[in-house]
């Protein structure tokens, strides 16, 4: 399938390219009918943590009660640009997955939640959504169907947490996004108090291509349960840095050899976070003989997250690196939990520390156990999204802190 | 102040929300697209204007980090500074600006025109290092890409 069109991005463009006939073909299926498809194809939640779609849809309660579809558009996971790239190239896919979304889950009102900084991003999709509405694929009785659907536009502000869904719901209802307790999970009491579906750019993106092919066709894209394409963001110093659409399953080697063009001339790689910022850091040589996908990355102890890939190479300090991490999740606790708001500051200041020169090798330790004690303490994963990276940057690149404690760091302590 | 501009459209965005409350995020865009930054007088006039409390806009207003609480130039530069772009040399190019600008983070050119701030990721890392100069994205910045950029800017006042 194609994710992301080559060519101009208005409607035409994408009609022609068969826009739009996955949602007539949808008005000729039962609601139920459409879940099922999605159940069938295995797509699992594209932002993150992979939580299988068409599970997550038939969560909500089947009664005539208001319902909710939000867009996630909130991309801030350090690494990640893939959502973007489809906002840029092919935003009809979204519109088209929304409304199809909204129509199984019986939702006649979408929000798309996208993060402040993307004010072109925001006047892209409100192109779209005009462009939807003039062609009758969004507002009432939608192409003589029966079914009612609108969307509108909520820009951000400058939040990484507001990615976690319920603090996007909270900030959508214009308060803090502070995430919530769990249970009630939103598909019972969601936004408003309403039964809500929040999807990923790249999940709602895709379930056009599953309604046309079918989810069974879909499943066999891919290995395994991670069943078809995913969309990969890389930055960091390969030749052709930028995202790809590849099928899971597909091994590192290859992509990094034949899509990435290998490194930049001069550099060597060192390490590889496949799945954005929070997902443990793995070796070169763990990159080398690992497949992408959810179980392949899972079993070397790593995630494939949102698709986020930050390739390192030998010129850059892991200290460094995670320094900046810290100072990231520090900044971005929304300060609720004492073990992620507290646990993310004596993080932030014993790297510091490490990263001057300034500490004992006792420090290395703490600086685990701290993160030791964040995991799974807290109500949303951000606490986590730290401790990862702190515990794999320690456990695998352990000399590194000590020739920083030692100041013999080739990197940051040459004259 | 709440500018001409606000006064005009304010309305007009309440009506796309459900609740009310909603549109506090969408306001506080508004003024600030109009004026640069959002001062206590601005929540003083939003909150008697839209009747909800000062302090509920103020906790909104404190939460989000695009949201500039005091004065900053006509041309705000924000400096992406997590991981992609500091291994594409961000902190360089900080230097770089804090040089040809001088001024120090969080602080204004004499001509009012140029303040900088660094940020955490703002989603462009293929890209990097990257950018933004009130809501427009440079991307592959480098110094002579800046000088050019802040040149522009500059003629163009």
């Amino acid at each position: 399938m194609n994710i992301i069109l080559k060519e101009n991005f208005d409607i035409k463009t994408y009609i022609t390219n068969g826009g739009y006939n996955a949602l007539k073909k949808a008005f000729t299926m039962k609601p139920e009918d459409i879940i099922e498809e999605v159940k069938k194809s295995n797509l699992r939640g594209r932002g993150g943590a992979g939580f299988p779609t068409g599970l997550k849809w038939s969560f909500i309660p089947k009664t005539n009660s208001q319902k909710y579809i939000v867009c996630n558009s909130d991309e801030s996971e350090p690494g990640t640009f893939k959502d973007r790239e489809i906002i840029h190239k092919n935003p009809h896919s979204i519109i088209e997955g929304m409304i199809i979304a909204g129509y199984a889950i019986g939702a006649t009102k979408g929000y798309f939640y996208i993060r402040g900084e993307f004010a072109r991003e925001a006047r892209i999709i409100e192109k779209t959504i005009y462009e939807a509405k003039e062609a009758g694929f969004l507002g009432k009785n939608i192409l003589k169907s029966g079914f009612d659907f609108d969307i509108t536009i909520v820009r951000g502000a400058g939040a990484y947490i507001c990615g976690e869904e319920t603090a996007l719901l909270e900030s959508i209802e214009g308060k803090q996004g502070k995430p919530r307790i769990k249970p009630p999970f939103p598909a019972v009491k969601g936004l408003f108090g309403c039964p809500t579906v929040i999807n990923n750019v790249e999940t709602l993106a895709t379930v056009p291509y599953i309604i046309i092919a079918g989810g069974e066709n879909y499943s066999k894209i891919g290995v395994g349960k991670s069943t078809g394409t995913k969309l990969f963001s890389v930055s960091g110093p390969v030749k052709k840095p930028g995202v790809y659409e590849i099928p899971l399953g597909t091994p590192f080697k290859k992509f990094f050899e034949e899509n990435l063009g290998g490194m930049k001339d001069g550099e060597k790689l060192k390490a590889v976070i496949v799945g954005g910022s929070s997902v443990p850091v793995i070796t070169a040589d763990e990159a080398m003989k690992v497949n992408l996908d959810y179980e392949s990355l899972s079993s070397i102890g790593t995630m494939l997250g949102s698709g986020g890939m930050i390739i390192i190479s030998e010129s850059q300090c892991m200290v460094d690196l995670l320094y900046v991490l810290a100072r990231f999740y520090h900044h971005e606790s929304c300060g609720q939990c004492t073990p992620c708001r507290e646990g993310s500051g004596w993080i932030e200041k014993i790297i510091k520390n490490i990263l001057i020169g300034d500490a004992k090798v006792s420090d290395i330790d703490l600086l685990y156990e701290i993160a030791e004690n964040m995991m799974g303490k807290t109500i949303c994963p951000l606490a986590d999204a730290l401790a990862m990276p702190v515990m794999s940057f320690v456990k695998k690149f352990r000399n590194e802190f000590e020739s920083h404690i030692t100041k013999e760091c080739k990197i940051c302590f040459r004259k | 102040m709440l500018g001409e501009d606000f006064k005009k459209n304010y309305k007009n965005i309440m009506e796309k929300f459900e609740k009310k409350e909603s549109s506090i995020i969408a306001l506080l865009h508004l003024i600030q697209k109009e004026n640069g930054y959002i001062l206590e007088e601005d929540i003083d006039e939003l909150s008697k204007l839209i009747e909800i409390p000062y302090s509920r806009i103020k906790s909104v207003l404190t939460f989000y980090t695009m949201f500039n609480q005091k004065k900053v130039g006509k041309y705000h530069i924000q400096i992406c500074r997590n991981i992609s772009c500091h291994m594409a040399g961000s902190k360089k190019l900080e230097n770089y600006i804090k040089e040809k600008l001088e001024i120090e983070e969080g602080e204004i050119t004499k001509d009012g025109l140029f303040s900088y701030t660094t940020v955490e990721c703002l989603g462009a890392c293929g890209n990097a290092p990257v950018i933004m100069i009130n809501e427009t994205y440079y991307e592959n910045v480098n110094e002579k890409k800046l000088d050019e950029i802040i040149n522009n800017l500059r003629t163009k006042k």
